[in-house]
């Protein structure tokens, strides 16, 4: 319903405006300063993008001048083939292990609250904690490694932490650690939505649980997988915190992922131009993702209206 | 499959989730047991060992004994920080969803959809994309480096969530509910107070939870707009793990961590239903 509705009238009178003003700035104020931040935001970070700005933004146009630069530096060249290989190996084990548990969780198992909470807690915490914490245990001078020289093994190596090759590992074990609970969440909310017809048609026909699985309930979990990889993609490229707090981007550059990339130009190296077009790469890694999944859900969407 | 047989299987299954579940746990128990150990301990062995004696003297050294950056009040002051910026952005996002969100799905206006979805882009356009627009804001209203600064960024950045959130629980009030109010004379507001808040606590104890973890947790915004005495607690541990890298007193570092960690954890204990709701919530937009 429209004001000139409400109102009766072609358009509404100025006294009827003046009236209603508080409403109108209560509803209109919150949501345009959301709206104008975001596409404000934007915009400007794009436009600086394409200047030369370094310490202060300034105007100008360089072209791709700046994309080409970050596109060029070997610390983006590395944070890109980090978040390739951090991002498959987190999803997929995220996905597996939040899979695995919420299947074992719908066994109509005792406690399976208390192990839910436990599953999830990590959630509640942050990410500078999580890194904190876990950049003890991988210490190979004061973790896990310690602990079993300390125990009488002292050939046990487990150094991850400062190994340039390895170091990328112990970022995906501290998020499959974080997040993997947030997959489970999800599962079991769909394995529990399953239809219950569906399962006792398959007993009838004497199917065992596995096949069960396999055939009947796993196949109908498929739109809740790709809304779980896509979320914890998004994780994934936004990655920031996690890696501040565990290696902060080291041994040297060997964890260096985009996001820290892009606070090191614009806020170690001032280099706003070459941030700035850091962050709009980020930004379309992360469009690559969720364009078509955009386009996917309103597919479905469609496809269940006219259903 | 699915009956209360204990069959070998059965016992495999609760093998299995036992073990993920201390591995899960194993981490905050390693903490918790460093929190408790002299620092001297801690360094003859590893990080991960029983308390020989329960050094409750960490606590009181972590909250406003040892030092961050040439400051030596312990972690006080941060946490201080952490709850100014925490509860009135909380407390100012999740009111304007709560408004913002009755707007667009029962009162209707103008361009409310168009809004709306323009809205709730925001929860997927990275930070980094802001980063630099927030510092000219900030550097210009005379906000950097103060705690309102920050309360203004969450606030109006935490819209984004607040306003789905509400808005996808207000969808299903009856539009004729609202209809016959308006019929009968009652204004927006009247109608927030007395139908809309009434029928609210659900979701609103769901975004509270969603928002004060978010932010307390927040990390980006707090160490790049703020410094020194002014940063929230995120911020301030990884100064403090910088700062004392040369001589390491892990126990106290590890009740440091417990403290920072201990307003989120104990709201997860607390309203853990509500957080998952929130988490799923946000996952099925």
């Amino acid at each position: 319903m429209t004001i000139a509705a409400s109102t009766g009238r072609g358009r509404p009178a100025t006294s009827e405006v003046v009236r209603r003003l508080p409403e109108i700035l209560t509803i209109w104020v919150p949501l345009l300063l959301s709206a104008a931040h975001l596409i404000a935001f934007s915009l400007w970070t794009i436009w600086i993008s394409f200047t030369p700005s370094t310490l202060v933004p300034v105007a100008g146009w360089v072209g791709l001048r700046n994309y080409s630069a970050v596109a060029a530096s070997r610390n983006w060249q590395i944070a890109l083939d980090n978040l390739l290989l951090f991002g498959s190996a987190f999803v997929l084990l995220s996905l597996a292990t939040g899979l695995i548990l919420a299947i074992l969780l719908d066994q109509r198992i005792r406690g399976e609250n208390l192990l839910r909470s436990i599953f999830l807690y990590p959630l509640a915490v942050s990410f500078v904690v999580t890194g904190t914490v876990w950049s003890w245990l991988l210490n190979p001078g004061l973790g896990i490694q310690k602990l079993v020289h300390d125990l009488g093994w002292t050939a046990f190596r487990f150094d991850w932490l400062i190994d340039r090759d390895m170091a990328i590992w112990t970022i995906v074990i501290a998020a499959i650690w974080q997040s993997s609970g947030f997959a489970m969440a999800l599962f079991l909310a769909g394995l529990r939505s399953v239809d219950a017809d569906l399962i006792k048609a398959a007993q009838i026909d004497g199917a065992g649980a596995i096949r069960m699985y396999r055939r009947v309930i796993l196949p109908t979990l498929w739109p809740i997988t790709i809304t779980v990889i896509v979320i914890q993609l998004q994780f994934a490229i936004s990655t920031f915190d996690l890696v501040r707090a565990l290696t902060n981007g080291g041994p040297g550059i060997a964890t260096q992922l985009p996001a820290l990339v892009v606070y090191d130009l614009m806020f170690q190296r001032s280099l706003l131009g070459r941030g700035a077009a850091a962050a709009v790469l980020m930004l379309l890694i992360l469009l690559a993702v969720l364009l078509p999944y955009a386009a996917w859900r309103y597919i479905q969407r469609r496809r269940a209206i006219h259903a | 499959m699915r009956d209360r047989t204990f069959a070998p299987s059965r016992i495999l299954i609760y093998l299995i989730v036992s073990l993920v579940a201390a591995a899960w746990l194993a981490p905050l128990a390693v903490v918790v047991l460093n929190s408790l150990r002299a620092n001297e301990e801690i360094a003859q062995g590893s990080m991960i060992g029983w308390p020989q004696h329960l050094a409750w003297s960490n606590y009181a050294a972590a909250w406003n004994g040892f030092c961050v950056a040439e400051t030596c009040a312990g972690i006080r002051p941060y946490m201080l920080n952490s709850a100014l910026v925490t509860i009135p952005a909380t407390i100012l996002s999740t009111l304007l969803g709560a408004i913002a969100g009755y707007a667009v799905s029962l009162w209707r206006f103008r361009g409310d959809s168009w809004i709306y979805g323009i809205v709730t882009l925001g929860i997927f356009l990275p930070q980094q994309m802001r980063l630099l627009p927030w510092t000219i804001v900030l550097r210009d209203t005379g906000l950097m480096n103060t705690l309102t600064g920050l309360v203004v960024i969450h606030t109006i950045q935490g819209l984004s969530f607040t306003t789905l959130f509400c808005r996808n629980y207000y969808v299903a009030i009856p539009q004729e509910l609202i209809r016959a109010a308006r019929i009968d004379g009652a204004g927006f507001f009247r109608i927030f107070w007395r139908i809309i808040l009434p029928l609210s606590p659900p979701i609103l104890v769901v975004t509270v939870i969603w928002q004060f973890t978010h932010i307390w947790n927040e990390f980006l915004y707090g160490v790049t707009f703020t410094t020194g005495q002014q940063q929230p607690v995120t911020a301030a541990l990884i100064a403090l793990s910088a700062g004392v890298a040369d001589i390491p007193q892990h126990g106290v570092q590890s009740a440091a961590v417990m403290i920072a960690a201990l307003p989120t954890l104990l709201i997860y204990l607390i309203g853990g239903k509500y957080f998952v709701r929130g988490l799923t919530a946000g996952a099925v937009k």
